[in-house]
């Protein structure tokens, strides 16, 4: 047993985190950095955070993540991190020649209270940061909430660059939150399906599944720019999907600069991928192709013709909330049971909305905010259930329980195919049902009998 | 292609120094120059690189922290140890099972490797303190599962507001009696590197467990493997052979350790030290205070291993074991010969750059060597100038201002347990003989002329290597991996062998043969364009057949 210690009696517990489903900040600001074009996400702090952070993007998108860090010392940790952000600016524009430098915080320069607009306004009068190149800044403390709310600060940080003319030009802005580059690339292709002119921000396709032709760019066509973002203040809306990693920038834009936004869920599934088209085809003032309803009738087709085998399967799953929210909803809307539900990112409304969710489920439903792994296992442990999905520490628990497993969510370190096929849209629906049930006819196949094992399901 | 000669190296080592060097600003040049490198190791003289010196901003360093010297790399393999970070939830998750650290329990063994524990500070944490939160998860801890030690690590945050971990620990430990607490001042911005927590790991262990048991084990010719954390299953190996030759190992610095090895580390004979950067502490600590001698070994390739294990027999001079250790060589390298005589044709002239932690980029040549590859650079992130150089330095060593406050413990003889494992006269004999204790000779010397070593690589460095020199393969680590393979070159991690290994000992040297002729000699690197990328312009009316 992997987790052999972990006991089937719930102590409650107030200090200790055993086996988070979060994890801090700046890895959220780095992978929302590497979404805009030229850009190299900067960590201010001491380098270990920055090796960490790049290392595990690298694992889960097994493609190179360029960032720099302050490599702050004992001395800069007690007197200031200013020296070693003004070296860094001037190193990273000689060295690596990026359009954009986007600066993200930690734990250590947040404690010590180094001022990045001050420092950013230093650089701007030594005249450091070279002509036309842009620094932009976000302030991602370790200790609040999680990865996911570093990822919303630098989102909303990229927001703030929007310079509106007054003049509206008809896009529409779309945040679509922390997705997978292949999900990116598929609201992309839905909103040109529509015909809808959208700025994407972040957008990381192109720059986190990029191509091998033995040539290496620190910085790979892609990504929302500049320019786009300078306008993002004169769309005629805002899109923001999911209220923990995009409502913020989106609110921003609105109280700003009148920008009206719609927050709406992540496209996971039938019916958000509904609400999101239906919102999109809305604000852009566009009829909605034939195209589109056909993939939303094969999903429905997928979903009928395999009902069985989701009919009232029970579900632990764990992640981040906007992802959480939609997928619930999801398995909900399919018949199946999400039983255990847990992330590691605070916030209470989290919990409101998957027991307003989950309101008509046959069995009882554990939810949890700022919960851990541990506490999940023990949940399973006294109600086990069918089916686990969730990032690759599931796997412990998988193997621990003999439960189908499914792979979903951040990070994702041993297998393959997240970064080049979506899960949003009705598309990524039918290749998440694919992959469920995969796992629950291979559980099957792998427990029947000789006599009753099947040759057709 | 896989027979297909290389293309030689057309740029002088002066030129490509002035390569590396061209894009930096002054000040960062004059820097960097001492750090790069030229090899000309003579006999007895080798050149002065700097090292251990602190980080340039913004340059894209491979480097992590102290944090990850010492929870990741010295204390995380220790199997029924809770390891508890004091700190915001990053620092925890990202050493959570991702170094390859195997572990064998056994079926009911304790096991807390795939466990992440943590304080999960906020911003009341940083405000209020951390110190009551880290008393409770202690106490939280203690009371779910009883473990036999509970150790602290401090991160970023907890040295700047001020919470004394090291208080907290005493009390808590006094408190449950069986149970030892206690903590590290590992907070990532001491020293420069992960070296400094190396540092702080070996004196609190040595000061917190070692010398705890005293019990004599049993076995003969007892060894401590020192610096050794099977990834990939190579401390498994090592503990193979070292079995099969009746060597005991009564410690193993870190890799599927207990609590009770290094509470019993005193009663070895001979302390072998594997990475001499993280775990020489430790070793120069046993001899002054129990008297053991420490030799370094190698069991990085088969003829290393070889000469490794003819080391260890020639300390305890026992003929019964000497004869035994050329039995186990002779049967083991059949197998590495056969594998060896295979896969040569295919590496023979091939050539290597090697960029790791603080030993392998050294070790790693032999076994490249084995494969008839050259190693045209090499460097590491965070070793110091004795492990370029060899020992011979460290007098002359100045601790800089960044490291001056990682604590140097004094540990004297102990007043009963001291005892010399070997007289004056046992000692010169073998010294006589031509056997070096308590030495390394550093990397340099083992480096042909011409080539590099690099200390502190950075990803602008790396990128500039591969375009001059051409290496037919690279190795460092994650970070680098993939921006290398998209240059068209293969890219072998050495520290978490790409999900392969063992590496170490025999069947590791056999291991590593087949995946470098793999690597090497993949398919893949000739998809890289298609016909039409090949040959863009239409000259002719494509006719159908």
């Amino acid at each position: 047993m992997l987790l052999r210690h972990t006991p089937k009696e719930i102590k409650e517990r107030s200090a200790v985190m055993i086996n988070p489903a979060k994890t801090c900040q700046p890895i959220g600001a780095m992978y929302a950095a590497l979404g805009i074009q030229g850009c190299l996400p900067h960590s201010h702090g001491s380098q270990g955070c920055c090796a960490y952070h790049r290392s595990a993007l690298t694992r889960h998108y097994k493609e190179p993540i360029s960032a720099s860090t302050s490599s702050f010392t004992e001395g800069a940790s007690v007197f200031g991190g200013q020296a070693n952000l003004l070296q860094s600016i001037r190193n990273i524009f000689s060295v690596y020649e990026p359009e954009v430098i986007a600066v993200h915080t930690t734990c250590l320069s947040e404690t010590i209270g180094d001022d990045l607009p001050q420092i950013f306004d230093k650089a701007t009068k030594e005249g450091t940061i070279p002509e036309g190149k842009t620094v932009l800044g976000a302030n991602t403390p370790s200790y609040v909430g999680s990865h996911v709310t570093g990822f919303s600060n630098m989102v909303k940080a990229m927001a703030a660059l929007a310079e509106p003319t007054g003049k509206k030009n008809g896009k529409v802005n779309v945040i679509p939150g922390w997705v997978e580059p292949s999900d990116m690339e598929e609201i992309k292709r839905l909103a040109a399906l529509v015909g809808a002119d959208i700025t994407l921000f972040p957008d990381t396709s192109g720059i986190l599944n990029a191509p091998l032709t033995g040539e290496y760019s620190m910085f790979p066509k892609g990504g929302v720019t500049i320019a786009e973002l300078k306008g993002c203040g004169d769309a005629i809306g805002t899109l923001a999907l999911g209220e923990w990693c995009s409502a913020d920038a989106a609110r921003f834009l609105d109280s700003k600069y009148k920008v009206p936004c719609s927050v709406l869920d992540m496209p996971f599934g039938l019916k958000a991928t509904d609400r999101f088209i239906d919102a999109l085809r809305t604000v852009a003032g566009k009829v909605v192709p034939e195209e589109i309803a056909i993939e939303r009738g094969q999903l429905v087709d997928l979903i009928s013709d395999m009902h069985q085998y989701f009919y009232h399967k029970k579900v632990a799953i764990y992640g981040d909330p906007d992802q959480l929210i939609a997928m619930t909803e999801f398995l909900t809307s399919i018949d199946m049971c999400p039983v255990h539900i847990v992330t590691g990112t605070p916030g209470k409304k989290f919990e409101e909305r998957i027991k307003e969710i989950t309101k008509d489920s046959p069995f009882p439903v554990n939810v949890r905010a700022k919960g851990d792994m541990f506490l999940m296992h023990q949940w399973i442990k006294n109600d086990p259930v069918d089916l686990l999905i969730g990032n690759t520490y599931g796997k412990y628990i998988s193997r621990d329980e003999d439960i189908p497993f499914v792979r979903w969510g951040f990070p994702i370190l041993d297998r393959q195919g997240h970064q080049y096929f979506p899960t949003v849209g009705y598309k990524g629906g039918l290749r998440f049902l694919e992959k469920v049930l995969d796992a629950l006819l291979s559980r099957e196949d792998r427990d029947a009998t000789e006599q009753k094992f099947e040759l057709v399901y | 292609m896989a027979t297909a000669k290389k293309k030689l190296v057309q740029w002088e080592p002066t030129d490509i120094k002035k390569e590396l060097l061209s894009k930096y600003p002054a000040k960062v040049a004059r820097k960097r120059a001492k750090q790069i490198l030229i090899n000309e190791a003579l006999e007895n003289t080798t050149p002065e690189i700097q090292a251990n010196v602190r980080t340039i901003p913004g340059i894209i360093t491979m480097r992590g922290c102290t944090y990850a010297g010492c929870k990741g790399v010295i204390m995380g393999p220790t199997r029924d140890v809770v390891n508890l970070v004091h700190g915001p939830i990053g620092c925890s998750f990202y050493a959570w099972l991702t170094r390859r650290n195997q572990t064998d329990a056994g079926e009911n063994g304790e096991n807390y490797m795939t466990y992440c524990f943590s304080t999960d500070m906020q911003d009341s944490d940083i405000i209020f303190g951390g110190e009551k939160k880290l008393a409770q998860a202690i106490q939280e801890v203690y009371d779910i599962f009883h473990p036999k030690a509970i150790t602290v690590f401090a991160t970023c945050p907890v040295g700047l507001i001020g919470d004394d971990i090291h208080n907290v620990a005493r009390l808590k430990k006094e408190e449950f009696g069986d149970c030892n607490v206690f903590a590290f001042s590992c907070e990532g911005y001491k020293g420069v590197s992960q070296s400094a927590g190396h540092h702080i790991a070996n004196n609190q262990i040595f000061t917190h467990i070692v010398g705890e048991n005293d019990e004599v084990k049993e076995g003969e010719y007892k060894i401590n493997l020192l610096g050794e954390y099977n990834i990939g299953g190579d401390g498994f190996e090592i503990d193979r052979v070292l079995r099969k030759c009746g060597i005991a190992t009564i410690s193993t610095f870190s890799g599927n350790s207990t609590y009770d090895q290094f509470a019993s580390a005193h009663t070895a004979d001979l302390s072998c030290v594997m990475c001499h950067r993280s775990i020489n502490y430790v070793a120069d600590m046993l001899e002054t205070k129990y008297g053991i001698p420490w030799i370094k070994v190698n069991f990085i390739s088969a003829k290393s291993t070889a000469k490794s294990l003819r080391k260890i027999a020639e300390y305890f001079g026992d003929q019964k074991l000497i004869d035994r250790v050329e039995e186990v060589i002779a049967e083991e390298m059949k197998a590495v010969d056969a594998a060896q005589k295979d896969v040569f044709p295919r590496t023979d002239g091939k050539t290597a750059m090697l960029f790791v932690g603080g030993s392998r980029a050294h070790h790693y040549q032999d076994l490249f060597a084995e494969l008839g590859m050259k190693t045209l650079a090499a460097g590491y992130e965070f070793a110091h100038r004795d492990d370029y150089e060899g020992r011979q330095v460290i007098p002359n060593l100045k601790v800089d201002a960044d490291s001056r406050n990682i604590e140097e413990i004094e540990v004297e003889a102990d007043p009963t347990r001291y005892k010399p494992r070997k007289t004056e006269e046992e000692l010169k004999a073998l010294e006589d003989g031509g056997f070096e204790f308590k030495d390394y000779n550093g990397m340099l010397p083992d480096m042909e002329a011409g080539t590099f070593a690099i200390d502190d690589l950075n990803q602008f460095e790396a990128e500039k290597l591969v375009e001059l020199m051409k290496p037919d393969i690279f190795c460092a680590g994650i970070k680098e991996k993939f921006s290398i393979q998209k240059l068209g070159v293969p890219m072998k991690q050495l520290h978490s062998y790409d999900s392969h290994g063992p590496y170490a000992g025999f069947k590791g040297a056999v291991n590593f043969y087949y995946e470098i002729d793999r690597l090497v000699n993949s398919k893949v690197w000739g998809y890289m364009k298609a016909p039409w990328q090949e040959s863009p312009e239409l000259s002719a009316t494509y006719v159908w057949e």
